[in-house]
């Protein structure tokens, strides 16, 4: 290991044990809530990035996962089921929806796929909303003793194993595969890569990520409606946060998400029409004019320094996320 | 048993008319820009709600005004093109599909809540004097506004094709879809191409919006269900051909309300999703589409 992955690593591990003390050290309930909303985030947009970063296939029915996830995680635990086999099928039943889809659209390149996970997003919010429309409230028994470092801890887990697991991913052969498919399609299937397989176990793993983040969701909440997590604004969040932070990278969730529930909560904006335009004008202009995200705008300010005259020239990074 | 049959067939084929309408829409954009424009069921919204505030506000009867709905939405769609869409014409074609996808579904995000501050939640429509006539044929009922409705989309689909086929600037339209190069050699500017093709995307979308006030519902949340089913239509009718485009909003419109009668309301949505699917399995190009090559 070099001296700044060393360096890296270190820094990585006195965060992560910095993250594991905060229930000892924050008393206060609204930020550890907060804390809680960004390892959410976090989670969500790491799984989207999975196959929407680093395939770059675009998934619009995020939601359809992350749902599915909180409803199946919610009703298995309720009727008693132990949280982790409940959160695990919270994870599974996502894969198998995904692959519903999957497999059909990604025998064809294009918007198809796109198009179907919109579809998938909108019809179970729908037939979710239809079929149980009535709110799901934690029952007595756990009510009493609902406290909030467990569920604080599930979510740190939950963030944790999502980001390593990208992180595997990025740095093993599938996940250069998947850059190759990303960056040249044709190119990559000259030399032997499966594109279809390729974004079907990619695929597979970002619903199955979701899913669990879901499942952290359902055993958060006291009560919620069933239909809410599958609202359209959960598959824009991840997009946006991924978008934000910079796409195809490991760390672009993570500043993305912490950006994203800072700068809601700075403004203040706590009315969810006035945040969602403004995130909405901002993502667009991402799109346009950085679609590398935060990540690039700081390679980019690197770069200008690296340039200044009477210092070597410092090559150029790999592009990581364009479009 | 059999006459709720036919008359759910009969609104089925009602509403996919509007289904067709708004699909050839999007299918000219994208056909001419490779544009895929998410955000096509929020302009429609916009187009429903321009008609729904001339007739509250000025009295305006919903098919008068119309030509206003559209005028309003060319207009939204020249500042979209030149603000936002222009951009992203030099891409490749891989690329603008999915980038404009992205700024689609941020822009109609930003749409829905700007029209859920301005008109609110609330379902709105048009109720005219006439609204509730209905004609009774064969033990069917034909609402009138409804009927009314789906000839101007046949109508107006029919000038489209027309304008497509015999004047310069559609032949150039059609051109620039074939190939755009050869087109620019031959001396046809596409970006003005581009520019019309999406515009006339807007206008289509302002006049189905307008249409969906009058004979049903609208509300701010509802551009993405008509952008989906949009999608869906598109992709079933097979791109290329608006007569296929048309016909495969009639099936989805038939579909829609056949599974409504049949099995409840709340599955309705479905159909458009497994036709999709369907279709991805057994004939990716399409009902009426060419394979492409």
């Amino acid at each position: 290991m070099t001296r700044k992955q060393v360096l890296t690593t270190l820094l990585g591990l006195v965060l992560i044990a910095a993250m594991a003390l905060v229930p000892m050290y924050v008393k206060k309930d609204s930020t550890i809530n907060l804390i809680v909303m960004v390892l959410l985030y976090v989670s969500l947009a790491s799984s989207w990035n999975i196959l929407g970063g680093f395939a770059g296939q675009v998934n619009l029915g995020h939601a359809a996962f992350f749902g599915l996830g909180t409803l199946v995680t919610r009703s298995l635990w309720l009727s008693g089921w132990p949280l982790w086999a409940a959160m695990l099928a919270g994870g599974i039943v996502p894969v198998l929806l995904g692959l519903l889809i999957g497999i059909p659209a990604f025998k064809l390149r294009g918007a198809y796929f796109s198009i179907g996970t919109l579809a998938l997003g909108q019809v179970l919010y729908v037939i979710v909303g239809n079929r149980w429309p009535l709110i799901t409230s934690l029952p007595v028994k756990y009510l009493g003793s609902y406290s909030l470092a467990p569920r604080y801890y599930l979510f740190l887990g939950v963030a944790l194993v999502t980001v390593g697991a990208a992180y595997i991913l990025m740095r093993s052969r599938f996940g250069l595969g998947l850059a190759a498919i990303r960056e040249e399609e044709d190119a990559a299937e000259s030399l032997g890569v499966s594109a279809r397989r390729h974004k079907i176990l990619a695929l597979s793993l970002s619903a199955f990520f979701a899913g669990l983040t879901g499942g952290a969701f359902a055993f958060y909440h006291v009560g919620y409606y069933p239909q809410f997590p599958f609202g359209p604004v959960w598959s824009f969040d991840a997009v946006t946060i991924a978008f934000i932070g910079g796409t195809g990278t490991i760390i672009g969730p993570i500043v993305g998400g912490i950006f994203y529930v800072v700068l809601k909560e700075l403004l203040a904006l706590r009315l969810v029409e006035i945040h969602l335009t403004v995130f909405g004008i901002l993502f667009v202009l991402i799109v346009l004019f950085l679609p590398g995200g935060l990540v690039e705008a700081w390679q980019k300010v690197r770069d200008a320094f690296a340039r200044r005259p009477g210092r070597p020239k410092v090559g150029r990074p790999l592009p990581q996320g364009e479009n | 048993m059999l006459a709720p049959t036919i008359q759910s067939l009969v609104f089925g084929i009602l509403i996919g008319g509007l289904f067709g309408l708004a699909a050839v829409g999007l299918s000219l954009v994208f056909g001419v820009t490779k544009f895929l424009n998410v955000s096509h069921g929020e302009l429609l919204m916009l187009g429903g709600y321009t008609s729904f505030w001339l007739f509250t506000l000025y009295r305006v009867d919903p098919f008068v005004g119309l030509p206003l709905a559209i005028l309003a939405l060319v207009v939204l769609g020249v500042v979209l093109y030149k603000l936002i869409f222009t951009r992203m014409v030099k891409l490749s074609d891989e690329t603008k599909i999915k980038n404009t996808m992205l700024v689609g579904f941020g822009l109609g995000l930003v749409l829905q809540n700007v029209a859920l501050r301005l008109w609110t939640a609330d379902d709105r429509g048009i109720t005219t004097s006439y609204s509730s006539h209905v004609i009774q044929a064969f033990g069917v009922r034909f609402p009138v506004v409804r009927l009314i409705s789906f000839a101007i989309a046949v109508v107006v689909l029919l000038a489209l094709q027309l304008f497509l086929k015999r004047t310069y600037t559609g032949k150039a339209i059609r051109a620039t879809v074939q190939d755009w190069e050869a087109a620019t050699l031959l001396g046809i500017d596409i970006h003005k191409v581009y520019l019309l093709s999406f515009v006339m995307g807007a206008g289509l979308a302002g006049l189905a919006g307008g249409l969906v006030a009058v004979g049903y519902s609208i509300k701010p949340d509802m551009g993405l269900e008509w952008t989906l089913i949009s999608l869906i239509v598109m992709v079933l009718g097979g791109l290329g051909s608006f007569v296929g485009t048309f016909v495969a909003g009639l099936v989805v419109g038939i579909a829609q309300s056949l599974t409504s009668l049949w099995l409840g309301g709340a599955y309705r949505e479905m159909v458009a999703l497994l036709l999709f699917l369907l279709v991805l399995v057994l004939r990716p190009q399409g009902l009426f589409g060419v394979k492409e090559g």
